[in-house]
């Protein structure tokens, strides 16, 4: 061997320590690997949205708004149609001089904390029924998107071909229009219809929300189809659903069973990216006048009578205002924080 | 006596979030003129990280954070990014596996081809035209008239992979890097490529490292090679040494793995053991180790020193320190004294 | 390459001209849906007047026969005759009010985009920095402000609280609140597209390549990189207008220009809804129209196939 024949010096360098060269046992060598624990993509990706000091903030933020929308007028002592001209336009935790008289002669009344409008109505409750509307109006449609897209988009995706080429051609031109205008369109013309309609529900949600509600289920699903259909289109041709189809499976079952799961990343990040757009849709009709019918407060309609005193009590405009920002950034900064949690590869 | 390219002690890390990546632990090896130089490991041994800090393109959390590269005796690591530049495209330029990606779907090829003659000669923009015309030619793509207003989503792969070629060899570069160049293709075409790069390499006389997981790419087409595992380098040499005296347990373990057309039916492949090192936490001795048959206590504990195991051959592997193979490179003064050491057997053949 | 992109634009084209068709469609059965007449709401007519009235109107006729008379009228610019302002045309309301609304919405359109545009990489170069942390934090919370918080916002700071602009857009330097309204949320939506376009685009492939011949780092970027980053913002540009010309309803409304967003908003409050429809096809076949020039554009900027 041509070893031999290289001059070998002693490795003056090295202490050499026999005992150093004895083969390493299996354990010695395990400790040196540090593998990294295999995690499910759903715990992994929650795992990330919980190290997500923002997005948590969000969720807290909505949740807390949630709570005072839905369960403080319960106990809030006072509706948002009561009015009472002596106490117009008063400031953030003034009383009337009505009210006033009532303190000093021992009755405790509530304060104003937001103040009274131009009515004299409790200004608070108006604002949180306005959250209210909003988050409804929000949820509600992200609900309407999430079924209709999915079901849509699965059946043009798992059955492909011809049905797949009409339905999106049908969801291109559906794409195509706009609409915003009509939203606005057709909330003009149920205003009518609402007016004259009998059916309780209808006359409370007011023209704005049932449009709201009829568009959305009409126009606003398609971009959750899209999505889904291309996560569908991407699965099908994984082998584990080639699996399922040799042992017979429905295709009900294989979209219910294999592929829904997987979009679910996709639909979590597309719906909650539904609801601010929802929330500025019905604040910026309730702003026109076309959403809720009064007196039901909308944040929109309240940033809209604000104007009228404008410059002499700003107050009536910051407090919605600020309520629509709030409300729509929580939202925001979350759908951010569950598309870099879900989608890595989006992540900015 | 000067080699064309000299890199000593190499070392890249990555500053990422999750913390420091050590993509280049220490990589040290010599380029001549003319020479073809194989970089052979597994995805993840830091062989195009070793390429793209030769030529400082490392991407944003990468940097070099010590060692030397030398191009003809000036050094280039510190130099300011004007210089750099001079000699990207120009005296060294860099090939990447996927021809697709790495053209810019936007412009044309001519346009691209053009950028790089403009931005390092002399020439006109007719006069670039002229020349990337006869660039395309020389790699061997009919009609180079017409090609020139082509888009890359135009051409097939092999295509593409050609007009990379020639944007590279466009400044007559001293050395041309070629990163895993065929592993997009397939496999006929590959052969194609491989058959052009060798020709224009004869031609042009540029030296080329060859940067490939392929074995057979290797044996091919390479003068020396050199085997990377998790950023460092196992052992190099010459081709001839490495395949049929490798030394060391990679490396066998490499050749081993390599299917033989004449074994049985039933033969069974043999794999390395094991999954590739997690360059986050690096082990703190030979990162092949945890996965060596022949793995000794010392082999955890402390990284092997370079050891002058034949002529032209170094390695890092205790293994031959157990067999008392070799003298450690420092002892000899480094690798261009040992260069001079001559085996008996050669001094009886001179 | 040049007859695959006329093939491309003529189906971009019909797909349009099909959309357009179905707006006016839609609103105009829409509009017939309404069981009130448009009249009825006015001072009280008597009947005969109200049948007179729809008589000269042509809102007796079948209304299959409506509709195609209206198509017809659509193709050559008219809208029919207005119910609320007697005596003149939709059309011509519609030209009137047109002026105003272009130049707000062009001015707010091109801050926008080239505002936009500057930030998102100025954002996207100096990733993780702090320029980046404040562009990220001010789009996020523009993004989330509505148009009419923003307009309603900027007349209480600027024309109340310190009195430095006027409320109404027709006086002299009363154009700038209304163009920042309008301009405000876009030019944010771009900054945050821009920004995450040209990180995906910085990282790519081809730009390794440009460095790596010796390109210098600003010709990278403006010249390797933009093209590319900027595609996903010109697709940006239909929902751009949308979203301008829907929000001058309000912005109009509180500034008090004479635009065609109040136009829209003041034939709503009286049922001219001959103006209604008139208004809304007008500005739905802006938007459409807009829609079609950046498909065009996109494909003379990026000349891959679409295989949409």
């Amino acid at each position: 061997m041509q070893n031999e024949k290289i001059p070998f010096k002693n490795p003056f360098s090295l202490q050499v320590d026999p005992e150093l060269f004895k083969p390493a046992t299996e354990e010695e060598k395990a400790q040196q690997i540090q593998t990294r624990e295999s995690v499910s993509f759903m715990k992994d990706a929650l795992r990330r949205l919980g190290h997500n000091r923002i997005a948590m903030a969000c969720i807290v933020v909505i949740l807390l708004i949630a709570l005072i929308a839905f369960i403080v007028p319960e106990f809030y002592p006072y509706t948002y149609t009561k009015q009472d001209v002596s106490a117009k336009y008063l400031a953030p935790f003034h009383y009337s001089a009505k009210e006033q008289a009532k303190i000093d002669k021992g009755v405790s009344i509530f304060p104003h904390i937001m103040g009274t409008d131009a009515l004299g109505r409790d200004y608070a409750i108006r604002v949180i029924y306005g959250t209210r509307i909003s988050l409804l109006v929000g949820i509600f449609s992200a609900l309407i998107v999430i079924l209709v897209g999915i079901i849509y988009g699965s059946i043009s995706g798992y059955f492909g071909g011809r049905v797949d080429n009409i339905m999106m051609r049908i969801v291109d031109i559906i794409y195509a229009l706009p609409d915003v205008l009509i939203v606005i369109l057709l909330s003009v013309a149920i205003k009518d219809i609402v007016s004259t309609s009998k059916n309780v529900l209808i006359t409370k949600l007011g023209a704005g929300m049932v449009s709201i509600f009829i568009v959305f289920g009409l126009l606003y699903w398609v971009g959750m189809a899209r999505q889904v259909r291309g996560q569908i289109l991407s699965i099908k041709e994984q082998e584990y659903v080639l699996a399922s189809r040799s042992i017979g499976a429905s295709a009900a079952r294989i979209i219910r069973k294999h592929m829904i799961p997987n979009c679910v990343s996709v639909i979590i990040i597309v719906a909650a990216m539904q609801i601010p757009s929802a929330i500025f849709t019905e604040s910026f009709l309730s702003f026109l006048g076309l959403g809720v019918s009064i007196p039901m407060p909308s944040l929109g309609s309240l940033a809209s009578d604000a104007r009228a005193g404008l410059n002499s009590y700003p107050f009536l405009l910051i407090y919605p205002a600020m309520s629509i920002f709030m409300i729509v950034l929580s939202f925001n900064l979350l759908g951010n924080g569950l598309r870099d949690a879900f989608d890595p590869k989006l992540r900015s | 006596m000067q080699h064309l390219l000299e890199v000593k002690d190499l070392q890249t890390t990555f500053f990422t979030a999750s913390g420091e990546v050590k993509a280049v632990g220490s990589v040290s090896f010599n380029l001549d003129k003319g020479k073809v130089l194989g970089i052979v490991g597994e995805s993840g041994s830091g062989k195009s990280v070793t390429a793209y800090s030769i030529l400082q393109i490392l991407t944003h959390p990468g940097r070099i954070v010590g060692g030397s590269v030398k191009l003809n005796g000036k050094e280039l690591v510190g130099i300011p990014e004007d210089e750099m530049r001079k000699v990207r495209g120009n005296q060294i330029s860099i090939i990447f596996q996927d021809p697709m990606t790495s053209l810019n779907p936007v412009f044309t090829i001519g346009n691209q081809l053009m950028e790089a003659i403009i931005l390092h000669t002399n020439r006109t923009h007719e006069q670039a035209k002229e020349r990337a015309i006869e660039m395309l030619q020389l790699v061997g793509i009919n009609e180079p008239e017409k090609r020139i207003h082509q888009y890359a989503y135009e051409l097939s792969g092999g295509m593409r992979q050609r007009v990379m070629i020639a944007m590279a060899l466009a400044c007559e570069p001293d050395i041309l890097i070629a990163d895993e160049p065929t592993t997009a293709l397939d496999v006929t075409i590959q052969a194609q490529i491989l058959e052009l790069m060798s020709d224009l390499q004869k031609k042009l006389g540029m030296a080329i490292i060859m940067i490939t997981h392929d074995l057979g790419v290797i044996a091919n087409m390479c003068d020396e090679v050199v085997v990377m595992y998790a950023g460092r380098i196992c052992e190099r040499g010459t081709a001839p040494e490495i395949f049929y005296n490798p030394r060391h347990e990679y490396t066998r373990g490499l050749l081993r793995s390599i299917p033989n057309i004449d074994n049985d039916d039933k033969a069974r492949l043999i794999p390395i053991a094991g999954t590739p090192v997690d360059l986050l936490n690096l082990p703190k001795g030979c990162p092949f180790a945890p996965r060596c048959e022949r793995a000794m206590k010392v082999c955890l504990y402390e990284f092997p020193s370079e050891y002058w195991v034949a002529k032209d051959h170094i390695a890092s592997c205790w293994v031959n320190v157990l067999e008392n193979i070799g003298t450690p490179l420092e002892a000899l003064g480094g690798q261009d004294a040992a260069k001079g050491i001559v085996t008996e057997g050669e001094e009886a053949a001179q | 390459m040049n007859s695959k992109f006329l093939v491309y634009m003529l189906k971009r084209l019909g797909m349009a001209l099909l959309t357009i068709f179905l707006v006016i469609a839609i609103t105009f059965f829409v509009m017939h849906a309404i069981p009130a007449s448009p009249f009825s709401s006015e001072k009280a007519k008597s009947d005969a007047v109200i049948k007179a009235l729809e008589i000269k109107y042509g809102f007796d006729k079948p209304l299959g026969v409506q509709f195609m008379n209206y198509l017809w009228g659509v193709l050559h610019f008219d809208f029919g005759l207005s119910t609320a302002w007697v005596g003149f045309t939709v059309s011509g309301l519609i030209v009137n009010a047109f002026g105003y609304s272009a130049s707000i919405g062009f001015s707010a359109a091109l801050i926008a985009i080239i505002l936009g545009v500057l930030f998102g990489c100025l954002a996207a170069l100096n990733r993780g920095r702090w320029p980046d942390k404040i562009i990220q934090v001010v789009t996020t919370a523009l993004v989330s402000m509505p148009s009419f918080v923003v307009a309603t916002l900027l007349l209480l700071t600027f024309s109340y609280v310190w009195k430095v602009l006027p409320s109404m857009g027709t006086q002299p330097g009363g154009m700038v609140m209304p163009i920042l309204s309008l301009s405000l949320y876009p030019m944010a939506y771009i900054t945050r597209l821009q920004r995450s376009s040209m990180l995906d685009v910085l990282s790519a492939d081809y730009i390794r390549t440009a460095r790596a011949k010796g390109v210098k780092s600003s010709k990278v970027i403006y010249k390797h990189a933009l093209k590319n980053a900027l595609t996903p913002v010109i697709t940006y540009a239909g929902p751009m207008m949308a979203y301008i010309l829907t929000g001058s309803m309000v912005v109009e409304n509180i500034f008090s220009v004479p635009g065609l967003g109040r136009l829209f908003t003041n034939s709503m409050l009286r049922t001219d809804y001959m103006m209604i429809m008139g208004v809304t096809i007008f500005l739905a076949a802006m938007i459409i129209l807009m829609n079609f020039l950046s498909d065009v554009l996109y494909k003379v900027m990026d000349p891959r196939i679409d295989l949409a």
